[in-house]
């Protein structure tokens, strides 16, 4: 049972545009059964974040080639990626490097 | 450089990524804990990311040595990640000790596209005046254009203007030499320096006072929207706005005396570029399109010093070191996947660089390997200009002889024009030769057709394509049409003269 957790969750890049142009989210994860980690979360911003075409932030079940992901100022390549498991407080970051946004 | 050689050479096969873990140290210092993967396996801290980043902009420059000391710089700003991270560099390559120091003098210039990529005005002047802030913040010269002032462009931008030998006549090291001299004296008698400065900030406020969004003209706002609203496809779109931003650019650079113009082109840019124009048609200018320097128009040169850098050192350098973007929508924002070549290509090749990280890498640095086209470089003094396509300024790739793909595709165009006139009834009677169809058959059934006719010709094959997909040729800036039709009356007074030119050896005796 993880409980539930704040974070900062913010997009750049373009990828605000995605979110009704609103760059930072303070966000409260609920409780769930299963502890949170980046994939949980993808699928919850997908749920209750993302305003408009979300095939353009998400592909299959992690983000669209083009976007990058840092947790707490980090690559998430060094940080396990889909698996993180998420802590209160963390700062998760999108950044679109795509043409566009 | 030959690091990255060996880093790819080793890289692991299709098996998936290899997965970096958490425990590792930076592979640089070996001791801070890594913040970024650049390449497969190769994680930096925090600061030896920073160094590395610096380090790779001067050895760019230093590599070409394509600046030389006190010329002046403009660099094309458009508020993305990789100019706003280029114009950073340029600060810390200037405020360097002076063994170190750039010694080129810069001035910005940023473009707003607005009014094309479906801003509103109250938009285009809250992103303006974010613009301005970062502009004001850099301390440097800037002119602020929008791109409606495309139509007030003379024809001269078209024309290609040669470079003036005087400069790179003796060699970058005594050039650079000569210039430390020279600025010593200076800092002896007196001070000249801040008293340049002066000269430019004034000249900067000349040029802010222009263009503002409250005085643009509204007609030339809607003729740019008409202009863009005649071209059919998002493809020719974005090669359209392209060309006129260059222009607007070098319009700038010529009228403000800067001989290069730096623009921000990434690596990951780059390749998509490269792959795209090679979609387009634009093969032959892919070693201008993308190299290094770029000296199409002559005079001005444009030099892309962000090439080595991924897309993604730029973006993270950007977050971790504070550097100001401004985000505004391009044409093809939130288009759909498959709107543009353009986009497929650049989802073509971001999706393959996620399942095998040296794809950029590979294709950019295949890129590399391409140069400008011997004709073109090694233009003996005495020999003519190559003629040069009207819109992007490459030498034509369309005069090529028989038996070539373009011929291949006219004469297959010719032939299904021919049908055409066959089908309707009436058509039958005045189209006997295929001479005499184009003065009539082609005029009645499409008024601008014989416009079109005209103009191609002047075209590179790559921006025909552009040009196919207007549906109206009489929306283009006047320079544009102007400066077609000089080279028209020009092509044909030639012709008219022809049999009355001297060839190279002898007058013709027979003639007189």
């Amino acid at each position: 049972m993880a409980a539930p957790m704040s974070l900062l969750v913010e997009f750049g890049g373009g990828a605000e545009l995605l979110f009704d142009g609103i760059k930072k989210h303070q966000v409260t994860l609920p409780c769930q059964p299963e502890p949170w980690d980046i994939r949980n979360l993808l699928k919850w911003i997908k749920q209750n974040l993302l305003k408009e075409r979300p095939e353009l932030f998400i592909q299959g079940d992690t983000v669209r080639p083009g976007i990058l992901v840092l947790i707490n100022d980090a690559d998430w390549e060094l940080m396990g990626e889909l698996d993180y498991k998420l802590q209160d407080q963390d700062n998760v970051v999108f950044i679109s490097t795509l043409h566009g946004g | 450089m030959c690091q990255a050689q060996e880093q790819y050479g080793g890289c692991g096969w299709p098996q998936g990524r290899p997965r970096v873990g958490c425990a590792q140290k930076c592979m640089k210092c070996k001791e801070a804990s890594p913040v970024l993967v650049i390449r497969v396996g190769d994680a930096f801290c925090k600061a030896c990311f920073r160094e590395y980043f610096v380090h790779k902009f001067r050895a760019m420059l230093g590599k070409n040595r394509a600046i030389y000391p006190g010329e002046k710089v403009l660099l094309a700003l458009s508020g993305g990640p990789a100019s706003s991270s280029m114009l950073r560099q340029v600060q810390e390559g200037l405020s360097r000790e002076t063994a170190k120091k750039l010694r080129f003098i810069p001035g910005i210039i940023y473009i707003d596209e607005g009014a094309v990529c479906g801003q509103s005005l109250a938009e285009r002047a809250e992103t303006l005046l974010q613009m301005e802030t970062i502009l004001q913040a850099s301390g440097f010269p800037y002119h602020l254009a929008h791109l409606e002032e495309v139509f007030d462009l003379p024809s001269s931008i078209l024309q290609h203007v040669p470079h003036n030998p005087a400069g790179p006549k003796n060699s970058y090291k005594e050039a650079v030499e000569g210039f430390i001299r020279q600025q010593r004296q200076e800092e002896g008698g007196g001070p000249p320096l801040p008293e340049r400065h002066i000269q430019e900030k004034l000249a900067e406020f000349c040029m802010q006072d222009v263009p503002r969004t409250e005085g643009l003209a509204t007609v030339q706002t809607e003729q740019l929207i008409q202009l863009f609203g005649s071209v059919k496809t998002l493809t020719a779109k974005e090669e359209l706005l392209q060309t006129l931003r260059n222009h607007l650019i070098l319009h700038t650079a010529r009228a403000q005396g800067y001989s290069k113009v730096m623009m921000g082109d990434s690596c990951t840019r780059l390749a998509v570029k490269l792959l795209t124009n090679l979609s387009l048609g634009r093969g032959a200018s892919l070693a201008m399109d993308t190299g290094f320097s770029d000296d199409r128009h002559g005079d001005v040169v444009v030099v892309r010093p962000m090439r080595e850098y991924a897309a993604k050192e730029i973006a993270f350098y950007n977050h971790l070191f504070g550097v100001p973007t401004v985000f505004t929508p391009a044409l093809d924002t939130k288009a759909l996947e498959k709107a543009s070549i353009h986009r497929v290509i650049e989802r073509f090749l971001y999706g393959l660089q996620a399942e095998f990280p040296s794809t950029v890498s590979t294709v950019y640095r295949t890129g590399e390997k391409l140069s400008a086209t011997p004709g073109d470089a090694g233009l003996a003094p005495g020999a003519a200009e190559p003629e040069r396509c009207l819109l992007c300024s490459c030498a034509l790739d369309t005069n090529v002889e028989d038996g070539s793909a373009l011929q291949a595709i006219l004469v297959s165009e010719q032939l299904s024009q021919q049908r055409l006139p066959a089908a309707s009834p009436a058509g039958r009677g005045c189209c006997q030769g295929a001479e005499e169809q184009r003065g009539c058959c082609t005029n009645t059934t499409a008024p601008g057709a014989d416009a079109r006719a005209d103009f191609l010709p002047l075209l590179c094959y790559g921006c025909r394509l552009t040009i196919k997909d207007m549906t109206c040729l009489e929306s283009l800036p006047l320079y544009v049409r102007s400066e077609a039709e000089r080279r028209k009356r020009r092509a044909l007074m030639k012709l008219e003269i022809q049999e009355f030119l001297l060839e190279d050896e002898a007058v013709n005796p027979g003639e007189s």
